[in-house]
Order: structure tokens, then C-alpha cells, then sequence
């Protein structure tokens, strides 16, 4: 069927162009001058010349920056941290997800399960009781703080165990005809069967190791066991002292200016490399996880 | 044929390890509320210390500004949840209007990236662009012929501060779930509409709406699950003293009391209050949106 094209939906169509590239500009505007001034001069920086490329092009808040002992050593923790959590994330939802995604005709305790983990969606003690329990199994300024208070994921388990349940029942019950136990179905057919989902939940557990930061800041004493995202914490917040007195002490902050770019740029760049792979990725994990029957 | 009885034992076992660190990590914290009731003095241990009743609720209560707190929490997280249902409704359905594949894609790929940034991240780049002398924002403004705005110190502009920068972290996440969902809607509707001599808009009023019906019912009930949740990495990022009376809410409160002052009975207290009234408000999100959108969790 031949459309006409009214002037009025044309119209429609270059604002509606013009209003979503502006929208998205909008959006990574930040994230461009940011880097852009983190390699630019303090002097450009100051007079307002960097917009979204960089001025006096050079390296040195870079430089500054990876001289700074704390600053590698909260990168370590938090490579650790990312290494150590996903480890432990992932064998956990994947051992929760298998028996509970069994039917409670076959599996009796499913729904007492079932139950136990979800009353930890929906009531927590808060902060100062989770707190004392930390300090209390000895975990202050262990980097396992950072890994076992959080370390069953319940809302990636239940993104799995919708996705064990949407495959053919007839591979599991093959199997156990054929002898395999339960174990076996699990590591032979469930697993390999469920890549897709079982790559987004690593990307996602990933991601949010690396961006977590409140943990760091409270569970660890000692600066040097920071991860990264504390540390940034830390040292990109709002200065109190310097902001009580309105106009603000300018030498100071200006050269920390396009350090504090450049620390930002480095703590978003493990997200910016592994955004390709969380776009593929993601659509399918939003469809598992929050529009299902 | 007759399938053998596989035997459970496994299934109790490949549970266990996240049965005990729950046990620990999640049950263990809810029994140390116990410590809202108490004279809390950690050398006594919580088995020890004196019980004193609701004495920590009512020091709480009486703290000065209390009442602004929970004001602001709730009014900082309306305008979250408001600005969250609307802003990506918008958007995806502007999304869906154009034509071009490729332009489409390359929008939602940059619109959300954010989503996946640290608020750590993200503050830094606010504190940066919105500084009143050296920030851009404000040397856009003062360009317009504009007075520089002190953004993140004043108490006018701080609580929407927080509601823009919420939304460009998260709309672009809410977006492609209504975009999904748009997708999902039978193309046959649309043909027999075009045939009825609907027009776009028409079509999106009877059509598309009506269709993304229940993913904005799911999306809003299970918003209210978040009523008093104001954003407190958020906010602990971007607030200072000079904003305390706009952007102070209960989680800040909680923090500040706590672990900086070292009065866990209040703080746990007032703690507790916010679990108990989120647990209400989380119980019937949940409710709602299973009796209205079919939704499980399980």
C-alpha cells in the first residue's frame, strides 16, 4: 500500500530526528568533556576552552595519576575483588538456580527454599546490623568483606532459574532415564544449555563488583585496601572545608581539575570496553529477567 | 516405562553453601535489630547490653530536622518514581517512530551507557560540569547571559539535581524495557488499523499504548516498592552541609549516625523503621504486580 507523506509527519520526523540526537548528545556529553579535559592543560582547563575535545593536548594528569602509589594499589584490590566475587557470584547462582528451578512436586523443600531466599528481597536489617555482623565473623579489612556478605545474588538466581525452566523437559528426563544424576544434568545439559544467560549474569556481576564502593569505604580501616571505586570515593566528593567558603580556593582545585578528569575516565574505562559485549548481551537479559510469565 | 525416583539429596546439598552465608549475611543482620531497643555498648555484646524499649525511637524522634528528613526521602523519591515511568515512555515511543534501523540502535546505545557507571563516576562528572565558576553548565548559562547557578549548594535546585542526573543514569534502562515490549505488539493490529484509516497518532493512542498496558502497570507497581528510597549512593555523593536541609534523607541519617558517631541503637532504630515501612510498601508492589500483571518472582 502507497503511503502519502503529509508535510505534517515529515515534520514530525526531522524533530523527532533532531530531538533524539540531541537527547543522546545530552547524555554523553558529560562523559566526552570529562575526557577531554583530562587531557587538556590546567590552564585550558581553567579558562573555560575545553568543551568536547582536548586542549593542549597532554598526558600528564595520567602520568600523575599511575605515579600515585594508592591509586595502582586500589586498582589490584579491585581486580581481586571483581576475580574473587564473580568466582563465588556465579558458582552460587548457578548451584541455587538448578533445585530451584524443580518443580515442588518433584522437589518437596522447593517452596521452604523458595521462601528463605525471598524474604531477603523483601526485608533486610539495614546497615548497622549488617555491619556489626561483618565485624563480628572477623571480615574487617579482609577483602572476603567485600565478597561474602553479597554473595548470593537473589534476583540473578531467579533470572537463571526462569531460564532452566524455559528449557525442553525431555533433555533432563533422557538423562536420568539413561542413569545420570542430578549433578550431571546440571553441569552436562543445564549449564552448556544456558550460555546466553549464564554470560549475562557474568557481565552484570562483573559490572557490579567493579562499581561497588560503599562496602570498601565502610568494611575496610586501612586505606590501602580500598578498591578503586572507594578510593575514587574518597578523593573525587565534594570537599566540605572547601565548599563552606563559597568562592572557592582557586589554585587548588584547579589543579586537581584534570586529575580528578582523568582518575573518572579511569574508573569508568573497564565499563566503556566491556559495553559492547554488555549491549549484546543485554537484551536478551532484560527479556529473562523483568517481562516473563 | 516407569522413571526411577531420582533422589533429592543432591538438590539439598548444591543449596547449602548459599543456605549458610544467607543464614549469616541477610538472617544474622535481622537479628541484631535487636540493638534498636537496646542501651547498645559493644564491649556488653548485644545478649548483654540493657533492654530500654523504644527509648532510641524517641531520641530519634526528637532529633532536630528529623521531620525534613523523612519529607525529603519521600518527596526526592516521588519525583524519582514519577520522572522514572514517564521520561522512558517518551522516549521509546519517540524511539519507535523511526524508521531507520541503524539510527535507532545508535541511540539506544548511547543513551544507555550511563546505566552501567558508579554513582562515584557519575558524581564526579556532576561535581565537575556544575561547579559555579569552572564548570561548563554554568559557562553555558552565564554565555545565554544567565547568572551562574550553584547547583549542588543550593537548596532549590539540589533535590532536582537529583531527579535529572537519576534519569540520565536510568532512563535509558526503562526505555528499552518499553521498547521490548512495544516490539512485542502484533503487527496485524497495526495493518488493520492502517486499513481503518488510523493515522500514527491515532494508531499510538489505540494501538501501542494500549499494548505497552502491561509493562507500565508492572513498572509502576513495582516502583512503589522504592518509596523510600531516595537513592543513598546517590545522594552521598553529591550532598554537603549546605544542602543537608533539601538532600538529607533516612539512609544518609542511618550512616551518619551509625558509623560515623557511633550511635548504632539510634541509627539502627530508625533503620529498622525504614525496613519495616519498605517491607510494607515491597510486599505490596510485589502483590500488585502479581494480581495485575501476572508477575512472579519465583
Amino acid at each position: 500500500m502507497a503511503h502519502r507523506i503529509s508535510i505534517g509527519r515529515r515534520s514530525f520526523h526531522v524533530f523527532n530526528y533532531t530531538f533524539l540526537s540531541v537527547l543522546a548528545f545530552t547524555c554523553l556529553f558529560p562523559l566526552i568533556h570529562v575526557f577531554a579535559l583530562s587531557f587538556s592543560s590546567n590552564a585550558a582547563a581553567t579558562n573555560g576552552l575545553v568543551s568536547l575535545w582536548p586542549v593542549d593536548f597532554n598526558t600528564r594528569s595520567y602520568e600523575f595519576i599511575l605515579r600515585e602509589q594508592k591509586f595502582v594499589v586500589a586498582l589490584i584490590v579491585s581486580l581481586k575483588r571483581v576475580a574473587l566475587g564473580l568466582v563465588v557470584n556465579m558458582i552460587l547462582v548457578v548451584l541455587l538456580a538448578y533445585p530451584l528451578s524443580k518443580e515442588a512436586r518433584k522437589f518437596r523443600s522447593r517452596t521452604f527454599y523458595a521462601w528463605y531466599f525471598i524474604i531477603t528481597i523483601l526485608f533486610s536489617g539495614g546497615l548497622i546490623p549488617t555491619y556489626m555482623v561483618v565485624k563480628e565473623t572477623n571480615l574487617l579489612d579482609s577483602i572476603w568483606a567485600l565478597v561474602l556478605p553479597g554473595a548470593v545474588p537473589v534476583f540473578s538466581v531467579v533470572l537463571l532459574l526462569n531460564f532452566f525452566r524455559g528449557l525442553p523437559k525431555e533433555l533432563e528426563e533422557a538423562a536420568f532415564m539413561d542413569g545420570a544424576g542430578q549433578w550431571k544434568v546440571l553441569l552436562r545439559i543445564f549449564v552448556p544449555l544456558s550460555m546466553p544467560a549464564i554470560a549475562t549474569i557474568t557481565l552484570l556481576t562483573m559490572v557490579g563488583h567493579w562499581n561497588a564502593w560503599f562496602d570498601g569505604l565502610i568494611y575496610m580501616n586501612r586505606p590501602e585496601n580500598y578498591p578503586l571505586q572507594s578510593y575514587l570515593q574518597t578523593v573525587l566528593k565534594i570537599d566540605l572545608t572547601k565548599l563552606s567558603s563559597s568562592e572557592l580556593s582557586n589554585i587548588e582545585e584547579i589543579s586537581d581539575r584534570t586529575i580528578k578528569a582523568a582518575q573518572v575516565f579511569l574508573g569508568a574505562l573497564p565499563i566503556l570496553i566491556v559495553y559492547p559485549f554488555l549491549q549484546k548481551y543485554f537484551m536478551s537479559g532484560i527479556v529473562l529477567g523483568s517481562v516473563k510469565e | 516405562m516407569k522413571l526411577k525416583i531420582k533422589p533429592n539429596f543432591p538438590l539439598h546439598f548444591m543449596i547449602l553453601p548459599g543456605f549458610i552465608l544467607v543464614l549469616i549475611y541477610s538472617y544474622g543482620p535481622m537479628a541484631g535489630i535487636l540493638i534498636a531497643f537496646e542501651k547498645y555498648i559493644p564491649t556488653k555484646g548485644i545478649l548483654h547490653s540493657k533492654w530500654i524499649g523504644f527509648d532510641n525511637f524517641e531520641y530519634m524522634f526528637n532529633q532536630p530536622g528529623i521531620g525534613r528528613v523523612f519529607v525529603n526521602t519521600v518527596y526526592i523519591a516521588s519525583m524519582k518514581i514519577i520522572a522514572g515511568l514517564i521520561t522512558p515512555l517518551i522516549i521509546a515511543l519517540a524511539l519507535n517512530e523511526i524508521g531507520r534501523k541503524y539510527f535507532k540502535r545508535l541511540i539506544q546505545t548511547l543513551i544507555y551507557l550511563p546505566y552501567f557507571l558508579s554513582w562515584v563516576i557519575l558524581s564526579g562528572i556532576l561535581i565537575d560540569i556544575l561547579s559555579p565558576s569552572t564548570g561548563i553548565v554554568n559557562h553555558f548559562l552565564q554565555w545565554l547571559g544567565f547568572e551562574p547557578i550553584y547547583f549542588l549548594g543550593s537548596n532549590h535546585w539540589f533535590p532536582y539535581v537529583l531527579v535529572a542526573s537519576n534519569e540520565w543514569k536510568e532512563f535509558g534502562f526503562s526505555t528499552i524495557v518499553y521498547l521490548a515490549a512495544i516490539t512485542s505488539i502484533n503487527p496485524t493490529l497495526y495493518e488493520a488499523g492502517v486499513i481503518d484509516g488510523a493515522n500514527r497518532i491515532r494508531q499510538t493512542w489505540h494501538i501501542t499504548l494500549p499494548g505497552m498496558r502491561p509493562i507500565i502497570i508492572l513498572l509502576a507497581t513495582l516502583s512503589l516498592a522504592n518509596v523510600l528510597n531516595a537513592g543513598f549512593d546517590q545522594v552521598f555523593n553529591l550532598y554537603s552541609t549546605q544542602v543537608l536541609e533539601s538532600g538529607d534523607i533516612i539512609d544518609t541519617v542511618v550512616y551518619r549516625m551509625g558509623l560515623e558517631n557511633v550511635q548504632y541503637g539510634p541509627a539502627t532504630a530508625i533503620g529498622l523503621l525504614k525496613s519495616v515501612v519498605s517491607t510494607f510498601f515491597i510486599s505490596i508492589a510485589y502483590y500488585l504486580a502479581y494480581r495485575l500483571a501476572d508477575y512472579r518472582i519465583f
